[in-house]
């Protein structure tokens, strides 16, 4: 499927131009307190920077040269940091850029009344109101979100949805929505505006794009606070060196008492800058993949409960089966000949249009070579299907031809005195038990036999369940079958469970007693009726193909409509999860290393034989604090397109999961800063900067 | 490490993980108030109890409820012990007439004995009269406990329960708690550490004759009962022959029940457990020794037992002895390899027929390096602080042990309640990483771990070190807190550390050598107990009624299983890198700089 959302290259140079002056801008201490971590990276820049200026003009408490390389190394960390979120939010700008091109200064055609042949007059867009009626013809912009309410158009949605074939809005039904910015190719249609201007989607889809109006997530706040915990740690850690160390100058008198400059530098090594810069980049990233697959989120707290989801709910039609039922048999009851009940099921479907009904009248031609009739030519009466009488057929020379569900067909030969007989019976339990429809055919109040409807299994889609399965997520299947048919079509899909019989309300029963259980639902849905089920779910899909109630209703759009495309959201959600924990362990781990580089330096002048904790062998103390503060520097870079791709998710169990997480992450977190800290001091001492 | 102190290791660890199961269960019914057996003898007591307090044990308290009950009880326990003392010299039951305490030790020692720490600045057999020991201490040793243990049941209960808003009643979890749990059990121990010698009596001091007199000096006093000076000014003495010697009794049994039983470790004398009338014997050794841990030990299997997933408490002891056996490997093998200074003096610390070798400086030769080093490891780990030999006087590593266990929160067994309830906090801190990195929002026992649990296991895991770490920055920075050190150098540092360490994590064990009776030290130390036992105890109750509002998440395939060897690792993970990074810088200047010196100097 061809995508909206160029795939940019992960250091776009436009993006990374702007991000490196949006760095600069970040710096603002308004934008850095929101981040404890950096906020005090930030506090203790600017306390080396004084302590240069005072070393600079008067007596430094260090040389003046090494107190400015560690303020210069602390202010690249918080520069860093900063980049790193506007590398992630400028990868929303430039789409948001895109879609807002689209969107500028469109003009509507402002209907004095609400229906088709009105007059109507043109104003620019942004002065609609709701509930105001404009006139959308070929070859316009479609000025606002609305629903149609006369008239039939195709419409090029590409921009929204990258979908370059065009797709048809009507009144009334599903399919009444449309979208601001999209093109009208054929036809016209009166739209009634559903949204005042700024709030259309397009609106709300570049400000979440943007990430303007990014709150923090829960799972963000609480990971916050533990990394603002830890700073407290190691604030308290550092701060009482100070005495300790004039204690310890003292009692062994030798030595100097150790300087604030190389107390900051062990401090912003210690506190957990690496994951505290990259969180909100993380964030952004994470709503930025959804964006990539094509889905927009309402809000991150959706994408984040996509990792924890449970149970999946999934409509079978569409997403489990393909789209509709065929016809793949006929079975005539005892007594009547194969091909007269073909003629007739043909001559009940030759008006249907509905795609069950074609598939019966191509299964006859198929197999009996009976060619298509005119209904009106025969002089027939089509009946259509009605919700009472939950049969459909035609009346043709005083014959009254119907078929339709076993039990309304039932009730329709014994009102006219004729009976259902066993073999028929029979047919309809063994096709209702292999998961087909059976669809009854009579003739007044003969019965001719049975229909097989089959529903076909879309291919993959049980390894994909599998998947789902080994993921910890529940698959349950919704449809409007009965339970035996429901039952057969879930085992062949390799679906955990199935809802037989589902109405709106047993959906939302459903959802509610699952949640009740404490288990997180994620659905799918695009009808108005399934609103109040996407409403009540945690993670709410809504096909963009769907309804206005039902977008609105939901907090994720996918703009492909792809009902499948549940799993990649799971994924996703996972995947933020997951980068955020690997990162913080990764964080952590690395302030080992560091302490075994700066420890011995700071001391070393009180208590020689701390110098046997420099296991790194580092050539001076002031090479090994520089070491450590560059490479707590640099790894943030390192790890920006971690944090922009996400640690990659695999669905083999937590355990495992975890196994393999701890082991690259926490043990490469502590060895990663031995060999990159020993490394940077070699390159110090070829490059003679100590 | 000699075969010896293997031997005492495995049976200590394995006397510990036998009775920890039966005992663990046993509590289990008690909380829960199920039959447990003694129930049927000790009901009609708990049921008097409760109607002349004026008690409705149904009356289930919500986290705040609780949390002001057991502060309030607390609050009065100190105070009265505060009294007490203040008022002895009045009051009877003081054989030996001793005065009054001083305004500074009373409050250090009501708040040390209120607060389950049990840092004794004073003698016990100069200072505290019978009446204070008993009605005072040992009624605290008991009750500071039972409340530990009271608010870990609280926040077990808050895990267990779905969308409920109570945790409990503090009332009937104290007296639960006392009377079928601590009381019995002491009982059982006081009467077997009798029956090795310890004294138990209410008779007054004995005066006996020396076998054989010993020769002093002593100051000489003038009429007025001043030192006497000569013309330079000092002090004048005289030769002085001793031939009798008084020799300090009372109720030390009944006390050193409870003091192990419940980590108490306050000694009824001096010298705590080294003393032969506290510990007579390497049986009566072994008993203590075994004391201390055993609660808290069998309290995660209570857990276990509680949530209904016994997996779960194993896993926690699992944690738990695991850092405890290395940690008193390295102890052990430390004392026993003895001092190589002493070694390069051609002094043989070797072990033979006639010497258990090793470092013997502030150990008594009735227990040896060996038990003496698995004592300070276990004294340590527990919050408990008493001691069979001096810490002051192990070798640099041998007491960076002790000093290392109460750094890591009291959580090595910890203190009875609060050691697990601190490594629950813990958890909560290793689920929540370890649940990100499986791609969930992070759960434990089917509770979300949200922003409101992660603030307060926060603040659990942070007073602590903050307590330890400022409390020691003021001493050294001042000249009251530099003059408790009684070494030079970089030993001095390690004492004031140690006490604060001991202090700040409820250990109450000592570095012997600081003089920490002094005004500074008794109010300074007084506050790091203080905020080390109640601020951590409020936030445990807050995520206890937090937990218990929630809704229970079934398990599935993606869920973290927090039973296996890899969550036992990463938790024991967890607690180790949160100490160490908190405590190297300052280790680094005290115990590891001395050892460097010490092998240095060997050299």
């Amino acid at each position: 499927m061809p995508s909206r959302v160029q795939a940019l290259k992960l250091f776009e140079p436009a993006i990374v131009r702007r991000a490196i002056l949006d760095s600069f801008r970040k710096l603002d201490p308004r934008h850095q307190v929101r981040n404890p971590v950096m906020f005090v990276t930030e506090v203790v820049s600017v306390l080396t920077t004084c302590l240069f200026i005072q070393a600079l003009i008067g007596k430094g408490e260090a040389p003046a040269g090494f107190i400015l390389a560690v303020s210069a190394w602390l202010w690249f960390t918080v520069l860093f940091a900063n980049f790193a979120e506007a590398m992630a939010e400028g990868r929303g700008k430039a789409q948001a850029d895109a879609l807002r091109r689209s969107s500028k200064e469109l003009t509507a055609k402002f209907m004095a009344e609400p229906r088709h042949g009105a007059s109507w007059a043109p104003i620019p867009a942004q002065m609609l109101h709701r509930r105001d009626a404009v006139l959308v013809e070929a070859g316009d912009i479609i000025p606002c979100d609305g629903e149609v309410i006369e008239g039939i158009a195709s419409v090029d949605e590409s921009v929204i949805t990258g979908e370059s074939a065009p797709v048809i809005r009507e009144s009334g039904g599903d399919r009444s929505a449309v979208t601001a910015g999209t093109r009208v190719l054929s036809d016209w249609v009166v739209v009634s505006v559903t949204a005042e201007a700024g709030e259309t989607f397009l609106d709300r889809m570049i400000a979440m794009v943007e990430g303007a109006k990014r709150q923090r997530t829960p799972n963000e706040i609480a990971l916050s606070i533990l990394l603002a915990a830890l700073t407290i740690v190691f604030l308290l850690a550092v701060a009482t060196l100070l005495p300790f160390s004039l204690y310890s100058v003292k009692v062994a008198a030798k030595g100097l008492p150790v300087s604030v400059t190389v107390l900051v530098a062990l401090l912003v090594c210690l506190i957990p800058t690496t994951i505290g810069g990259l969180l909100s980049a993380i964030g952004i990233a994470g709503m930025d993949r959804m964006i990539q697959a094509n889905v927009i989120a309402t809000s991150g707290r959706a994408v984040e409960a996509a990792g924890d989801v449970d149970v999946l709910l999934l409509d079978k039609t569409g997403t489990i089966t393909l789209g509709n039922r065929q016809a793949t048999a006929f079975v005539p009851a005892a007594g009547v000949r194969e091909d007269d009940l073909a003629d007739a099921a043909q001559l009940s479907s030759l008006a249907d249009e509905t795609p069950e009904g074609r598939s019966i009248v191509v299964l006859a031609k198929e197999k009996f070579g009976l060619r298509g009739r005119d209904v009106q030519s025969l002089g027939a009466t089509f009946v259509p299907f009605s919700a009472q009488t939950r049969m459909s057929g035609v009346d043709l020379d005083g014959r009254q031809i119907r078929k339709g569900a076993a039990d309304a067909v039932e009730v329709f030969v014994t009102a006219l005195g004729g009976a259902f007989d066993e073999s028929v019976r029979a047919s309809v339990d063994r096709i209702a038990k292999s998961g087909g429809t059976p669809l009854v055919v009579a003739d007044g109040p003969r019965v001719l036999g049975v229909i097989q409807l089959k529903d076909i299994v879309k291919g993959g889609i049980r390894e994909r369940f599998a998947e789902l399965r080994k993921m910890g997520i529940k698959t349950v299947m919704i449809t409007g079958d009965n339970p035996l048919t429901a039952a057969a079509i879930a085992a062949e899909a390799g679906v955990d469970d199935f809802l037989a019989e589902a109405t709106p309300e047993a959906k939302l029963r459903l959802i509610r007693e699952l949640q009740t259980g404490g288990r997180l639902v994620a659905m799918t849905g695009d009808g108005t009726n399934d609103a109040p089920a996407l409403a009540q779910a945690d993670v709410a899909v809504a096909m963009n193909s769907g309804t206005q109630a039902a977008k609105e209703a939901g907090n994720m759009v996918d703009l492909d409509s792809n009902p499948t495309k549940l799993i990649e959201v799971v994924e996703i959600g996972k995947q933020l999860l997951m980068t955020r924990g690997s990162l913080t362990t990764f964080s952590i781990a690395n302030d080992v290393a560091k302490y075994f580089a700066i420890i011995p330096a700071m001391f070393v002048a009180t208590y020689p034989q701390l110098g046997a904790l420099n296991i790194m062998h580092l050539a001076t103390p002031s090479s090994a604090v520089m070491s450590a503060v560059i490479f707590n520097a640099l790894i943030i870079v390192a790890l920006i397109p971690l944090a922009l791709r996400g640690v990659e998710y695999r669905p083999i169990g937590a355990a495992a999961l975890l196994r393999r997480n701890l082991l690259i992450y926490g043990l490469g977190g502590i060895v990663a800063p031995f060999v990159g800290i020993k490394a940077i001091d070699l390159l110090l001492q070829v490059l003679r900067l100590t | 490490m000699t075969a010896l102190a293997v031997v005492q290791l495995v049976v200590l660890l394995g006397a510990i993980v036998a009775l920890a199961k039966p005992l663990g269960i046993y509590m289990a019914r008690v909380y829960e108030g199920r039959p447990s057996g003694l129930d049927r003898v000790l009901g009609p007591v708990e049921r008097f109890l409760y109607r002349i307090a004026g008690i409705n044990p149904g009356d289930e308290m919500g986290w705040k409820r609780y949390a002001v009950a057991m502060l309030l009880f607390n609050g009065l326990g100190l105070i009265t012990i505060y009294a007490l003392q203040r008022l002895q010299g009045m009051l009877p039951i003081n054989p030996a007439h001793l005065p009054a305490v001083a305004p500074d030790l009373a409050f250090n020692t009501a708040t040390s004995f209120a607060t389950n720490t049990n840092w004794q600045s004073y003698s016990g057999e100069q200072t505290l009269s019978y009446l204070s020991q008993m009605l005072g201490l040992t009624v605290q040793n008991f009750v500071s406990a039972a409340s530990g243990m009271a608010v870990l049941v609280a926040l077990i209960r808050g895990i267990v329960r779905r969308t409920a808003s109570t945790i409990g009643n503090f009332w009937v979890d104290l007296v639960r708690t006392t009377l079928y749990i601590l009381i019995p059990l002491s009982l059982v121990l006081a009467l077997a550490l009798v029956s090795q010698g310890v004294v138990q009596t209410l008779a007054p001091y004995k005066k006996v004759a020396l076998v054989q007199p010993v020769v002093i000096d002593q100051p000489k006093l003038d009429a007025a009962g001043a030192p006497v000076k000569d013309a330079q000014g000092n002090p004048v003495t005289e030769k002085v022959t001793v031939t009798e010697q008084t020799l300090a009794v009372g109720p030390a049994a009944s006390q050193i029940a409870i003091k192990q039983l419940g980590t108490n470790g306050g000694g009824f004398f001096n010298t705590n457990s080294a003393h032969p009338f506290e510990n007579s014997t390497p049986l009566s050794n072994f008993l203590e020794v075994l004391a201390i841990p055993l609660i808290s030990a069998a309290l995660c299997l209570t857990f276990g037992e509680m949530v209904r997933d016994r997996r779960q408490g194993w896993a926690i002891l699992a944690a738990m002895s695991t850092i405890f056996v290395v940690a008193a490997m390295v102890a052990i093998s430390n004392e026993q390899a003895g001092n190589p200074l002493l070694t390069k003096l051609g002094v043989d610390q070797h072990v033979s027929a006639t010497q258990s070798g090793g470092n013997m400086e502030g150990k008594e030769v009735r227990f040896g390096p060996a038990a003496s080093a698995l004592w300070a490891a276990t004294t340590t780990g527990t919050s408990n602080g008493s001691v069979n030999s001096m810490h002051d006087s192990f070798t640099p590593l041998g007491g960076l042990v002790p000093m290392a266990m109460m750094q890591l929160g009291e959580v090595v067994f910890g203190g009875v309640g609060c050691g697990l309830y601190g490594m629950l906090a813990f958890v909560i801190v290793a689920v929540f990483i370890a649940g990100l990195m499986v791609g969930r929002t992070p759960e434990y026992l089917g509770k979300k771990i949200g922003a409101f649990e992660m603030k307060m296991a926060s603040l659990v895991i942070l007073i602590t070190p903050a307590v330890v770490l400022l409390g020691t920055a003021v001493a050294v920075a001042t000249a009251a807190g530099q003059a408790g050190a009684s070494n030079p150098g970089a030993h001095g540092f390690s004492q004031i550390l140690y006490a604060f360490t001991s202090a700040g994590n409820n250990n109450g064990s000592a570095f012997a050598g600081i003089n920490a009776n002094t005004q500074f030290y008794n109010f300074m130390l007084g506050l790091a107990m203080f905020f080390g036992r109640f601020w951590a105890k409020v936030p445990i109750l807050a995520i206890a009624g937090s937990l218990a509002a929630k809704k229970l998440t079934p398990v599935g395939a993606g869920t973290l299983a927090t039973h296996t060897p890899l969550f036992v690792g990463l938790l024991i993970g967890t607690v180790l890198l949160v100490a160490a990074l908190t405590f190297f810088p300052a280790l680094a200047l005290g115990p590891i700089v001395e050892h460097l010196q010490m092998l240095a100097a060997a050299h």
